[in-house]
């Protein structure tokens, strides 16, 4: 069934459109005066302006390993985080700690660990599955290189965004 | 030196500083403007990456321009694929050869040719404009660009009616094509839409400013759609013709487009502030005869006009959406057409009515 939709009457200085496009005009015109004098301020100008200091304390960034007090990589090569991780971004390759190190009752450290930052997707499953409270998701965002092997993150690179924590449950003390 | 040579060598250096020195820099900072206008108008910051205040923008679009490959493809027609960028960029600055930019400078008179046909030259070449976009739009041969072509053409033809008919109240009143004799008009009695100069307490000049505020009115908008501004855009209409005429061009060929719609934007202000807003005149300041300082304030002062009537352009830009064909049509034959008729007579009539 045909539906007529009545056209608005418009009055006659509504069919002059003049008075409508000077409103326009004085609206646009607005604007430019309040952006030249600085009034309107929306644009953050984005690599000499960072929005870093407010960022959450629950911000997901780039994922990092850490190591404990005693200087310990907390990481024992469990590999819980490399069978989680939705995009495989991560890779372990375990090694054994020797039987005389102070840790030797952990067992095992990783040798390697490998994040593909090209394929992280900032997920945070890695996080929250880690047993150890040893890798986490710092804040930082803007991760960029030159070529694919320059995005992955081995373990040195790791280590040096994670750094020491602090504060967290210590259950690898030599008095336990 | 004997009068001839250096007549040739005088012209010559006012055509290389004209169009060298003046309107190509004017033309780049014209695009400048518009990023930097458009963008506080939308809340924006704008180009800000290229010098201070990104005022070495146009520099670095130019260089970008010149290091693109320049691409023909292979199912347009060569030669007058060629041609179009030039037949875009040519007319519009020849236009402003017999524009006076200011009165004299050392006793040299500030304009380039200064004949007695005056306005029937530019209107002569600015159709040539018309031109470069319709062999483009065909050259191309490809469906956008002819669809942009054709708008071109038909909405050039059609304002120009109106283009002309609003300028004819003017030549009623001063009696001369020569554009220096419209501005020493407008000396003696007063700019045509604001006539406070010369004789200003005359009320008939007053009266007379009624037919000329309707002209400058008609003539300004018929300027918009004769150089394809926003709301008259329909050739290049980016939502509906990807580019218009100019889809099918690369690098320096598409620049010469792109500089050449800004170029005839200068010459159409340029005609705007002659006729109708007292040329490279103010109330106050005497001409290039009184010192050479007065007469680089002339030409100051005009280029300051052309650069306010380009602001309007911008605004109007980011303001108004762009009109449907039918209204665009409409708008030309059936509102401006008889307008700027009408006004004929109305001038006509102050003008045998009052003795002007």
């Amino acid at each position: 069934m045909a539906i007529n939709v009545p056209r608005p009457k418009l009055t006659w200085s509504e069919r002059l459109y003049l008075p409508a496009i000077v409103a326009g005009m004085a609206i646009t015109l607005r604007h430019f005066k309040n952006m030249l004098f600085g009034r309107t301020k929306v644009t953050m100008e984005y690599p000499e302006q960072k929005w870093d200091a407010q960022l959450p304390e629950y911000y997901r960034g780039a994922p990092a390993l850490v190591k404990d007090e005693a200087g310990r990589v907390r990481c024992v090569a469990c590999q819980l985080c490399e069978f989680i991780c939705p995009p495989r971004a991560i890779k372990i390759e375990p090694g054994e700690i020797p039987a005389q190190d102070r840790f030797s009752k952990v067992e095992k450290y990783p040798r390697e660990f490998d994040i593909d930052m090209i394929r992280c997707i900032f997920c945070g499953m890695c996080e929250e599955v880690c047993p150890e409270q040893a890798i986490f998701l710092r804040k930082d965002y803007a991760i960029t290189g030159l070529t694919r092997a320059e995005m992955v993150h081995d373990k040195e690179k790791l280590l040096e965004i994670g750094g020491v924590i602090h504060g967290v449950v210590l259950k690898w003390n030599d008095k336990k | 030196m004997n009068p001839n040579a250096s007549f040739i060598l005088v012209t010559l250096l006012k055509i290389v500083g004209i169009v060298f020195v003046v309107i190509l820099p004017m033309v780049s900072y014209a695009v400048y403007a518009e990023r930097k206008v458009s963008a506080l108008i939308q809340d924006r910051l704008g180009p800000n990456r290229v010098g201070p205040a990104g005022l070495f923008q146009p520099i670095a679009d130019a260089m970008k321009f010149l290091l693109k490959e320049d691409f023909t493809p292979a199912h347009v027609n060569k030669f007058y694929y060629w041609l179009a960028p030039c037949l875009a960029m040519v007319p519009a600055i020849t236009t402003i050869a017999v524009v006076p930019f200011g009165s004299s400078l050392c006793g040299v008179p500030m304009v380039i040719a200064d004949i007695n046909v005056g306005v029937l030259f530019v209107f002569a070449i600015a159709s040539l404009g018309v031109y470069g976009i319709v062999i483009a739009g065909w050259a191309s041969n490809s469906k956008y660009p002819f669809l942009g072509g054709v708008r071109s053409s038909s909405q050039m033809i059609s304002y120009e009616l109106s283009l002309g008919l609003a300028v004819v109240p003017i030549f009623l009143l001063v009696g001369n094509l020569r554009l220096t004799e419209v501005v020493q008009y407008q000396i003696d009695h007063g700019w045509m839409i604001f006539p406070f100069a010369g004789d200003w307490k005359n009320p008939v000049g007053w009266l007379m400013a009624i037919p000329m505020w309707i002209s400058f009115a008609v003539f300004a908008i018929a300027i918009f759609a004769e150089t394809n501004r926003l709301p008259f855009d329909l050739p290049e209409a980016e939502t509906e013709l990807v580019g218009g005429y100019h889809t099918e061009y690369s690098s320096m060929k598409f620049a010469l487009f792109f500089l050449g719609e800004y170029a005839a934007m200068i010459t159409g202000s340029a005609i705007i502030v002659t006729l109708f807003l007292g040329g490279w005149h103010f109330p106050g300041i005497p001409d290039g005869s009184h010192g050479w300082i007065f007469g680089l304030i002339n030409i100051f002062v005009f280029f300051a006009k052309i650069a306010a009537l380009l602001f309007l352009f911008i605004w109007v830009r980011f303001t108004l959406p762009r009109f449907r064909y039918d209204q665009l049509m409409r708008l030309g034959w059936v509102f401006f057409f008889e307008i700027a008729l009408v006004n004929i007579f109305a001038a006509a009539a102050v003008i045998v009515f009052f003795d002007r």
